[in-house]
C-alpha cells in the first residue's frame, strides 16, 4: 500500500463521536418475547383494548413467518428471545409534563447530541420529539403548533388521544402481514411518532422525530404515523444515533405517511446509527419498513434519505401513487464504510393517471463494505401516462468495496413512460493527489468529491439538515482510499 | 529556491531517476527536454509528492527546506505547482468550487484571510478572460468533457489564481494547436518575475520561441546528461538526442 492510501485509512477511523452511553435509571422488561410480554407492554403503555388486539393478532402472525434472507446481505440469524423489548428511563407518575420533570441525565445525552430540548435553546422553527430507547422524553414547541390545529405527540399519547384517527389509518399503508419486521414491530412497538395536519394548514414549523438508542440488548421499535389531510403542507424530519457497543442492536421501525388530496408530505431522515467498529463488531441493524400512500388526487411525497450509519440498512421507502396526477420522489445517499452492509431503494407503485416518479439514488461505498440499490418501478393498468425517471450514480473508495443495482421494472400501462440511467465511478487516487497538489488535504479532496457526487440530493434536504449530513458524510467517509 | 543534489527515485523497485542535479534560483526559468520514458514525468512527480515512488537516496531543498519530508498538500501550499500532462476530471466537483477552495488552502497555511466569494469572482474573472477562456467553464466540473487544449488552459488559469513561487510544467504545450501555445506562453509570461522559477518539460523548440528558458537540461535514462544555455535547445531540434545519448553511454 503507498503512503498517501496508508494515511488515508488511518484517516477513515475515526470515532463515532455519538457513541456514548447514558447512565439512567430505567425500566426495562427481562428480554424474551411471548403473549404475556405484549399484555405487559400495552399496560404498561396504558393503551386502549382495541390496541392489545392488535398487537397480539400481529404477534400471531409473525409467528407464522420466516425471517428473510437475502442474497446481497450477510448476517447472523437474530436470537429475538435475547432482546429486551421494553427500555425508558424512570419517570414520575404518568410521564413528564414539563422538561424538568425528565431525567437530567437523558436531558444531557440530547445537548450532548446537539439537540437541545429546552424551548429557549432550540432553533427557531423545528419542533422536537425525542424518543429514547422505548418512549418518547419530550416533545418540545406543542402549544405553538396546537394554535395551528396540528397535533404532533408521542405514539402512545395518540393512542389513547386520538383513537379514532389511529383506527382510520393505523396499518392502512404497511398492514400488519406485509412483512416480517413489520409483523413485529406491530406487535411490539413501544413509541415514536405521531402527526396529524388538518385540512389546508400549512404546518407552521418543520417537525423532527430524534431517536437514540441508549440501553444495552433492547431493540427498538418504533412507529411512525403521519396524516395530511387535504390540501395541508408538512415537512418532517428525523434523526438517530446510538451508543458504540459490541453486540448488535436491532431497530425495526415502521414509517407510514399518508397524503390526502392536494397535500404534500416531505420526510427527510439522516440515519447515523452506530455502524459498528472497522472489523464488523457490533452496530445497528435498521431494518425499516417506511411506506407512502398518495390516497388523494394531486398529492405529493418526497422521501430524502441520507443514510451513513448501522451496521445493516435494510429498508426502501416507497410510494404509492393512488391518486390522480400524484408525485412521488426518492432521493437517497447511502454511504457503508468499513464492513457496513446496506440493501436500499424504493418502490414506486403507480395506480392513479398521470401519476409521476422520480428516483435519485446515490451509493458510495468505501473499505470493504457492500452497497446495494435495489428499486421497483411499477406501472398499473390504471395508471394511464405515468411518468418514472430513475438515476442510480455508485461511487466507489478503493477498490474492496462493492456497488450493485437491481432496478425492477413491471409496466402495465402501455402510454408509461419509464426511463433507468445507471453509473459507476471511484475516487481515484490520482484525483486525490490532484487535489493535493492543488493544497487540500486528503480528507477534504475526499469529502468534496463525494459532496459533489450527492449534490443532487443534498439540495433536497432542509438547510439545517444539508449541513449536518456533509459534516456526517465527512466523518464517516473521510481519506477511505485503500 | 530549488536544490536537488544526487535525487535517485524508483517506481516498484524500478530505478527511474539514477541521480539528478539541478539548481533553480528564483526567478530563473529551466526547460527539461528528453526522450520519451526519460524520467521527466517521475521526477515532477516526486518533487510534488506524488505517492507510490519511493526515494532511494539523494535531497532536494526548496526554500531551505527538506521538500521530500513534506506531504504534498503542504509542498503546495508552501508554492510548489505542478501542471499536469494529463490533467484528471473530477465529476460533480465545480472549477470555481475547486479554485477557491484551492485558493483559500493555500491562503490559510500562510496566515492569510480566506476571500470571500464575491472577492474571488472578481479575482478568477479577471484571471479567466487574460486566458481567453469562457467564463461557463468555471461552473462545469473540473476537467469533465473539456478538450485536451482546455484542460490545459485550466492547469494555467489555477497556477495564475494560486500565484506559486515553484511552478512545474509537464508538456504542457503538448496537444495545443499554435493559439493555444501562445495564450498559455502569455500566461506564463505574465506570472514570470524575480521570485518565481519554473521548471518546464517540453519536447518542443516551439514553446521555447515563446518563453525563452535560461537554462536547457536534456534528462536520458534517469540523468541530466547535458545542460547549457537556450541554443542547446536548438541544437536538439535539429540533431535530435542520439548524438548525446551515445556519448553518455560511452562514458
Ligand atoms: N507505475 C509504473 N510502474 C513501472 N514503471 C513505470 C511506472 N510509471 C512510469 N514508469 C516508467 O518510468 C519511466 C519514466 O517514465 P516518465 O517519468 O513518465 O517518463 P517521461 O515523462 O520522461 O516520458 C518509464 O520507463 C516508464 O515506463
Ligand atoms: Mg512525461
Amino acid at each position: 500500500m503507498s503512503a498517501s492510501a496508508q494515511e488515508i485509512n488511518n484517516l477513515i477511523n475515526q470515532d463515532y463521536k455519538q457513541g456514548f452511553v447514558t447512565e439512567v435509571a430505567a425500566d426495562t422488561f427481562p428480554p424474551g418475547l411471548n403473549e404475556t410480554i405484549i399484555r405487559q407492554l400495552s399496560k404498561v403503555k396504558n393503551e386502549p383494548a382495541f390496541m392489545l388486539d392488535y398487537r397480539l393478532n400481529a404477534f400471531r402472525h409473525w409467528q407464522t413467518l420466516k425471517a428473510p434472507e437475502w442474497a446481497q446481505v450477510n448476517i447472523e440469524p437474530i436470537d429475538y428471545q435475547a432482546i429486551s423489548y421494553y427500555s425508558a428511563p424512570k419517570r414520575k407518575e404518568d410521564g413528564p409534563k414539563s422538561l424538568d420533570e425528565i431525567d437530567p441525565q437523558v436531558l444531557d445525552a440530547y445537548k450532548k447530541l446537539g439537540i437541545p430540548l429546552d424551548e429557549q435553546e432550540r432553533l427557531a422553527g423545528i419542533a422536537v420529539d425525542a424518543v429514547f430507547d422505548s418512549v418518547s422524553v419530550a416533545t418540545t414547541f406543542k402549544g405553538k403548533l396546537k394554535e395551528a390545529g396540528v397535533i404532533f405527540c408521542p405514539m402512545s399519547e395518540a393512542l389513547r388521544d386520538h383513537p379514532e384517527l389511529i383506527k382510520q389509518y393505523l396499518s392502512s399503508v404497511v398492514p400488519i402481514s406485509d412483512n416480517y419486521f413489520a409483523a413485529l414491530n406491530s406487535a411490539v412497538f413501544t413509541d415514536g411518532s405521531f402527526v396529524y395536519i388538518p385540512k389546508g394548514v400549512r404546518c407552521p414549523m418543520e417537525l423532527s422525530t430524534y431517536f437514540r438508542i441508549n440501553a444495552a440488548n433492547t431493540g427498538q421499535f418504533e412507529r411512525t404515523l403521519i396524516i395530511a389531510d387535504e390540501g395541508s403542507h408538512v415537512s418532517y424530519l428525523e434523526g438517530c444515533t446510538a451508543p458504540m457497543r459490541d453486540e448488535n442492536q436491532l431497530h425495526a421501525a415502521v414509517v407510514e405517511l399518508i397524503a390526502l388530496k392536494d397535500a404534500t408530505i416531505k420526510y427527510s431522515t439522516v440515519q447515523n446509527w452506530y455502524p459498528g467498529d472497522k472489523d464488523g463488531k457490533g452496530g445497528i441493524y435498521n431494518f425499516v419498513t417506511k411506506r407512502a400512500d398518495c390516497r388523494g388526487d394531486n398529492a405529493k411525497v418526497s422521501w430524502t434519505q441520507v443514510e451513513t450509519g448501522s451496521a445493516i440498512t435494510w429498508k426502501y421507502p416507497s410510494c404509492i401513487l393512488t391518486g390522480d396526477n400524484s408525485v412521488g420522489e426518492f432521493y437517497s445517499v447511502a454511504v457503508t464504510n468499513n464492513c457496513q452492509q446496506a440493501d436500499t431503494g424504493t418502490k414506486m407503485i403507480h395506480i392513479g393517471k398521470n401519476t409521476r416518479s422520480t428516483i435519485v439514488s446515490k451509493g458510495i461505498s468505501a473499505g470493504r463494505a457492500q452497497n446495494t440499490y435495489r428499486g421497483l418501478v411499477k406501472v398499473l393498468k390504471s395508471a394511464e401516462n405515468a411518468r418514472n425517471h430513475t438515476q442510480c450514480d455508485s461511487l466507489l473508495v478503493g477498490d474492496r468495496c462493492g456497488a450493485h443495482t437491481f432496478p425492477y421494472v413491471e409496466v402495465k400501462q402501455p402510454t408509461a413512460q419509464v426511463e433507468h440511467e445507471a453509473t459507476t465511478s471511484k475516487i481515484s487516487e490520482d484525483q486525490l493527489f490532484f487535489c493535493q497538489q492543488r493544497g487540500l488535504s486528503a480528507e477534504d479532496a475526499v469529502s468534496m468529491i463525494v459532496n459533489g457526487f450527492c449534490k443532487e440530493v443534498f439540495k433536497e434536504l432542509p438547510m439545517e439538515f444539508a449541513v449536518e449530513a456533509q459534516a456526517l458524510l465527512g466523518l464517516s467517509l473521510e481519506g477511505s482510499v485503500g | 529556491m530549488l536544490s536537488i543534489k544526487d535525487l535517485t527515485a524508483s517506481i516498484n523497485d524500478k530505478a527511474i531517476l539514477k541521480g539528478i542535479n539541478l539548481e533553480v534560483k528564483a526567478g530563473e526559468i529551466h526547460a527539461i527536454m528528453g526522450p520519451n520514458g526519460s524520467g521527466k514525468s517521475t521526477l515532477s512527480h516526486v518533487l510534488s509528492g506524488k505517492s507510490g515512488y519511493e526515494v532511494t537516496g539523494g535531497s532536494a531543498t526548496y526554500q531551505g527546506k527538506d521538500l521530500l519530508a513534506l506531504p504534498p498538500e503542504i509542498r503546495a501550499r508552501e508554492g510548489v505547482f505542478l501542471a499536469f500532462q494529463y490533467p484528471l476530471e473530477i465529476p460533480g466537483v465545480s472549477n470555481v468550487y475547486l479554485l477557491k477552495a484551492a485558493l483559500n488552502a493555500v491562503r490559510k497555511h500562510n496566515g492569510l484571510d480566506e476571500v470571500d466569494a464575491m472577492d474571488f469572482l472578481t479575482l478568477v474573472k479577471s484571471k479567466i478572460k487574460a486566458l481567453d477562456m469562457d467564463e461557463k467553464f468555471l461552473y462545469r466540473a473540473v476537467n469533465e468533457g473539456f478538450s485536451g487544449g482546455e484542460k490545459k488552459r485550466n492547469e494555467i488559469l489555477q497556477m495564475a489564481i494560486l500565484e506559486p513561487k515553484l511552478c512545474i510544467l509537464d508538456e504542457t504545450d503538448s496537444g495545443l494547436d499554435i493559439d493555444a501555445l501562445k495564450i498559455v506562453a502569455d500566461g506564463v509570461n505574465s506570472l514570470r518575475s524575480p521570485d518565481r522559477s519554473f521548471i518546464m518539460v517540453t519536447h518542443y523548440q516551439r514553446l521555447l520561441d515563446y518563453i525563452k528558458p535560461d537554462f536547457v537540461h536534456v534528462l536520458a535514462h534517469g540523468q541530466i546528461i547535458k545542460s547549457g544555455g537556450p541554443e542547446l535547445a536548438l541544437e536538439l531540434e535539429e540533431k535530435g538526442y542520439g548524438w548525446l545519448e551515445d556519448g553518455q553511454v560511452a562514458a
